[in-house]
């Protein structure tokens, strides 16, 4: 490291390591419940990691969450954006993925014929 | 590359590495690995969390779940019900003692709410071991900051700025003494940093040292620039092994990366630091002892002035600072002195880090804001007294500090309250005591400790000490006599004006206090023969009374036969031959034996 801005530029890149430990950024909630697991969601579930991945995408947290009780529509996955309502996509497969991402996490717009509801807080 | 979805924090502090980390982190990858979720899940070693009670403690990211006393085999409950399933595993939660309830998250807990966590803001966060996860979090840009955009003048008047007070007990300014080492004449000038941390009961400097050490550095690094040193010492105790390691790992990988060495940022600025290990003795805690030690001698103190701001080590200009007060430098360069200036008291500014220990129920480490009081602390923040015993009182500042009473509790946590109630601030040891702790003994306890570590040198220390322990020890046996406080007070005055440094001059505070507050403990020992904490074992009597059963079972307890009595009939103690173990008190099923 031979300047400030090499520090600054190293720091811009390493701060996606740490980012999980903070708050902020969107989320994508996989259903991971006995029903979730059932029906693959253990497959969306790679396929969302293999997506962030090859997109690099960093204000992403993959969480999981248990069964909803809507277990017919499962595999259920939510995505919320930083201050925007959680949206609920139903019988998801891993094909889906790649467009949910593209559409909704990336650009914003909800891939409507996918949704079972939104949550508004 | 693949994403990771999930930080697993493990706390590799001394304190959960001893209850059984290293086994957990094994774990941890074993069961990751075998469930294929090793490419998504990250397992990260940090340092202390503070909250050493609860150890091994256990953090899972994003989520922020805080398990407590994780052992090996909760691991495979962690790794499928949480990382695999993302349900939390609810009977490793932290329960709160008063209310019993579960809380999940972090910074829910009440034992971190009320504190402030800056100097303290990566212990626990981040991998200390690793550079990029200290720069990641803004590392080493307040020495980027310096050496780009600032003169050494304005670094220092940035530091006088802060107010800053010396951490390491004394509180003396920061800045003032950062700028006499600046002016001392000389081209030649050393940075020493004091982590000889000594007290009974204190580890915030090693927490400090292992959890982030490349803070200290940084704060060092920018005291070199602004005295214009090009070479520092970190003085820490061989009985900190984890510390120096993790020093050696961070001054190894901050020199592979430029940020020590011969001209940082093409700056012009070398700076190179090196490890000295002391060998435990607590008088080289003090400053001249300390260098003294660093060159080769044997640790004692001299008398001041000079100063060592003016003539230190090897004669040369040397600017001393305590471990956590270099910890607080990058900050005040990164946010400026105004910033910090604006937390804490009028005279006792930003934050202190606090170990309590003693019978407290959150034993651990605690980042408050000055002037904050000292029930909070406690109740707050330390969850209370153990098994719901009452509060006696608090001893602050080690050795050379003070006990304060119940009555003092919402006294201001900062410098000038707690001299001014015969106490101090000390490197920030908080020992708390309950109803059965005797004060007399407690005080006979800490100048037993500042008697054995005293280095001989000056005759008020030494044979001062030793007397005064003497009559301690005699009030305590029972053999106290008429006139034994006021000999107490005398023989302390003596001490605390004539003494050579700071460790004889302090040495009677815990008399002091303890007199000041507690005198009447001192006259029952005198006066009555008795000890009302019931803890001086001499003056302990046990008493069958009237409750008694006859059962018989004291009897049979009693390792020195010292009981006698028919069965059904009542039970007498021999106290000629009891050896006050308490054996018989603790099986008696009638509570029929008082202790007094």
């Amino acid at each position: 490291m031979k300047t400030v801005e090499d520090l600054k530029r190293m720091r811009e890149q390493l701060q996606s390591q740490n980012r999980l430990r903070h708050s902020g950024g969107t989320e994508i909630i996989v259903g991971m419940g006995t029903c979730g697991i059932a029906a693959g969601a253990r497959a969306v579930m790679s396929a969302v990691l293999e997506e962030i991945a090859k997109r690099k995408l960093e204000d992403v947290k993959v969480c999981q969450t248990g069964c909803i009780g809507m277990c017919e529509r499962e595999v259920l996955l939510d995505v919320v954006r930083p201050n925007e309502p959680r949206v609920t996509y139903g019988r998801v497969t891993p094909a889906d993925v790649s467009k949910i991402i593209a559409e909704h996490v990336v650009n914003g717009r909800i891939v409507e014929e996918l949704v079972v509801g939104k949550i508004v807080e | 590359m693949d994403h990771i979805r999930a930080h697993v924090l493990i706390c590799a502090g001394t304190g959960c590495v001893s209850s059984g980390a290293k086994k957990v982190e094994a774990a941890f990858r074993e069961q990751l690995a075998q469930k294929g979720l090793d490419k998504e899940i990250k397992v990260v070693e940090t340092g202390c969390h503070g909250f050493c009670e609860m150890g091994p403690l256990v953090i899972v990211y994003p989520e922020g779940v805080f398990y407590v006393r994780v052992q090996e085999e909760d691991v495979k409950d962690i790794v499928e019900t949480h990382l695999f399933k993302g349900r939390i595993v609810e009977r490793l939660l932290y329960k709160e003692p008063m209310t019993l309830e579960k809380v999940p998250n972090y910074s829910d807990i009440s034992f971190y709410k009320k504190q402030m966590r800056m100097v303290l803001a990566n212990c626990g966060h981040i991998n200390p071991e690793i550079i990029e996860e200290y720069v990641a979090e803004g590392g080493y840009a307040a020495l980027g900051k310096v050496l780009t955009e600032m003169t050494p003048e304005s670094v220092v008047d940035e530091v006088k700025k802060s107010g800053l007070r010396g951490r390491g007990g004394g509180g003396f300014p920061t800045g003032m003494k950062w700028g006499f080492t600046r002016n001392a004449q000389g081209t030649k000038k050393y940075v020493v940093c004091n982590a000889d941390e000594g007290d009974p009961g204190a580890f915030m400097d090693r927490s400090v040292l292992e959890g982030d050490p490349h803070r200290v550095i940084e704060g060092m690094a920018v005291c070199g620039y602004a005295i214009g040193a090009d070479e520092g010492y970190i003085y820490v105790r061989a009985e900190y092994p984890l510390a120096i390691k993790r020093l050696k790992v961070a001054i190894q990988q901050a020199e592979e990366m430029g940020l020590l060495g011969d001209n940082i940022f093409g700056s012009g600025f070398n700076f190179h630091i090196k490890i000295k290990e002391g060998a435990g003795a607590f008088v080289c805690g003090e400053e001249t002892a300390l260098l003294q030690s660093i060159e080769g001698k044997r640790g004692m103190p001299r008398s001041r002035p000079p100063f060592p701001a003016i003539s230190g080590l090897w004669g040369k200009p040397t600017n001393i600072n305590n471990v956590e007060t270099f910890a607080n430098i990058p900050q005040i360069i990164n946010k400026g002195g105004d910033w910090y200036a604006s937390i804490g008291t009028e005279k006792s500014k930003g934050t202190k880090v606090f170990a309590l220990t003693g019978r407290i129920n959150h034993t651990g480490l605690a980042e408050v804001p000055m002037g904050i009081t000292m029930r909070e602390i406690i109740y707050d923040i330390g969850g209370g007294i153990q098994n719901g015993k009452k509060f006696k009182a608090v001893q602050i500042g080690g050795p050379s500090g003070g006990c304060l009473p119940e009555e003092m509790l919402d006294l201001s946590v900062d410098y000038d309250s707690l001299i001014q109630a015969g106490a101090m601030m000390g490197s920030g040891g908080l020992v708390v005591m309950d109803e059965t702790t005797c004060m007399v003994d407690v005080a006979k306890f800490f100048l037993n400790f500042t008697q054995s570590e005293s280095c001989g040198k000056c005759t008020p220390c030494r044979e001062g000490t030793k007397r005064m322990l003497e009559i301690l020890t005699r009030i305590t046996e029972g053999q106290g006599q008429e006139g034994d406080i006021e000999k107490l007070e005398k023989l302390a005055k003596n001490i605390k004006a004539t003494a050579l440094c700071g460790l004889g001059q302090t040495a009677p505070n815990p008399v002091l206090s303890t007199l000041r507050y507690f005198r009447h403990e001192y006259e029952a020992h005198i006066k009555e023969k008795r000890c009302p904490a019931g803890a001086c074992a001499k003056l302990a009597a046990y008493n069958i009374t009237e409750a008694c059963k006859g059962c018989g079972l004291c009897k049979k307890v009693c390792p020195v036969e010292a009981i006698s009595g028919e069965v059904k009939g009542l039970h007498v103690i021999d106290q000629a031959v009891c050896i006050k173990c308490g054996a018989c008190m603790a099986k008696c099923p009638f509570k029929a034996i008082t202790k007094g």
